[in-house]
């Protein structure tokens, strides 16, 4: 399969990138690591006219310590990521659950950015990024705008991203002790996308649950926040059995599709008993 | 019409290519590579990985423009003096394939996990594999095939063309 024609671009700065985009309009594709719009371009489901490619903007790829965030810029890639000491040491729960992203080789290239801007609802990233409470950075001509993760995946496949604005990168608060994280997701084999997927973090202090984040994958489409656990868990002593309690809560308010990899009726039972397993594996108990 | 300099297998290509032609296209139709198959064309099966830069690639799922000024590795630039790669002979050693079509993916994804972790358990060799697969069942065969390459390398000087 042969992708159809487009105009090529590589601008080498953020600069050039946003100029490109501004002047390509909305026939024009961002080019991220590509893992996900290659096979797009391949079937001609997406047939952009100019395609911005932005392996050359090496500024997209910095990772840094922003004193009580880290920024993670749009095109650091999968592995990047996962050996990243910075990420690991403020944001395990995005190491652990890119480590289980795709393969090897998809990881070198596809990017943590190209992935949140490609806002798949089966992605594992855009639900860890919500249960981080991370902010996404967009820049177009006219400057820079936040949007805050619980903001940004708006629909299947559709971000709040204008088409001529482009991800700069997302930042992660720093969350400090006590925290524990898990991503726990179920797929039919090794490389599949998840059929559910459950990014948590908690955060204990004299045995009992202080904080508690849980964000769904692929639950409705576009990642969803588990308030109703959250809520259920505060002020719990960590147990196994406060957890499921907490976890019978996980599929209210999602909005889950039936396909063939499994019913709407299954996925909100896959929430149910993957939210129990994830907060469970987060607390180490 | 973009023009590009790539290094394929120790020897540098300068070429025009279309924005859209697929590295794996380049390798086959322009440099008569054919030994980088195309599989499932769905950035799934892994057969046509390529080393870029040393670290594994679906070649399937880059453009032959964003290997400019990169040097890619195919399994036709493994032999060293004429002789095979470790991988290639504990491959064949182990009788690590059968109908063969996965195996030019396996060796490279597999070079490539061995530079990542030269002593993999067998848990480790399965998931630095899980983007290549094998419609024969072959890999207990694939498995054992690595862990022997390994053994092998890690008595030996020479991992790579160069």
């Amino acid at each position: 399969m042969i992708p159809g024609s487009f105009d090529y671009l590589r601008p080498t700065t953020i600069g050039e990138a946003v100029s490109a985009l501004a002047e390509s309009g909305e026939d024009a594709k961002v080019l991220a690591g590509g893992q996900s719009l290659m096979p797009l371009l391949r079937l001609r489901l997406a047939l952009p006219e100019v395609l911005v490619d932005l392996d050359h903007v090496a500024e997209l790829r910095e990772i840094r310590d922003t004193g009580d965030s880290v920024f993670i810029g749009a095109m650091a890639t999968h592995h990047q990521v996962i050996k990243d000491p910075l990420v690991r040491a403020h944001a395990p729960l995005i190491a652990q659950a890119t480590a289980t992203v795709a393969d090897p080789a998809v990881r070198h290239r596809g990017t943590l950015g190209g992935s949140l801007a490609h806002a798949d609802p089966a992605g594992d990233l855009p639900a860890v990024i919500l249960a981080l409470d991370g902010v996404l950075i967009a820049q177009s001509a006219h400057g820079p705008r936040e949007i805050p993760a619980a903001d940004f995946f708006e629909d299947y496949l559709t971000s709040a991203l204008e088409p001529a604005e482009l991800l700069l990168g997302v930042r992660i608060p720093k969350l400090g002790t006590g925290w524990g994280f898990h991503y726990e997701k179920f797929h039919r084999t090794a490389q599949a996308w998840a059929i559910v997927g459950v990014a948590c973090g908690v955060r204990r202090a004299n045995g009992a649950i202080e904080e508690c984040r849980v964000a769904l994958t692929n639950m409705g489409p576009a990642p969803v926040r588990a308030h109703e656990v959250e809520r259920a868990l505060l002020g719990r002593v960590a147990t196994q059995n406060a957890f499921k309690a907490a976890a019978a809560h996980a599929a209210e308010g999602t909005a889950p599709t039936g396909d063939l990899h499994g019913s709407a009726e299954y996925r909100e039972h896959l929430a149910r008993v993957l939210t129990a397993r994830a907060l469970t594996t987060a607390a180490g108990i | 019409m973009p023009r590009i300099k790539v290094e394929v297998d120790g020897v540098t290509y300068e070429d025009d290519v279309e924005p859209r032609l697929l590295l794996v296209h380049y390798l086959r139709d322009r440099l008569g590579k054919v030994g980088t198959p195309v599989g499932c064309d769905t950035t799934n099966c892994g057969a046509c990985t390529v080393l870029m830069d040393g670290m594994s690639v679906k070649s399937c799922s880059v453009l032959a423009v964003q290997a400019d000024t990169h040097d890619i590795t195919t399994i036709e630039g493994l032999r060293i003096n004429g002789a095979l790669h470790p991988m290639q002979e504990a491959f064949h050693s182990e009788h690590g394939l059968q109908c063969g079509y996965c195996t030019p993916g396996m060796i490279m994804a597999s070079i490539d996990l061995l530079r990542e972790n030269p002593d993999p358990s067998d848990e480790e060799i399965r998931e630095g594999l899980e983007g290549n697969l094998c419609r024969c069942t072959g890999y207990q065969n694939i498995v054992r095939a690595v862990r022997s390459a390994a053994h092998e390398m890690s008595h030996s000087e020479v991992t790579s063309h160069d």
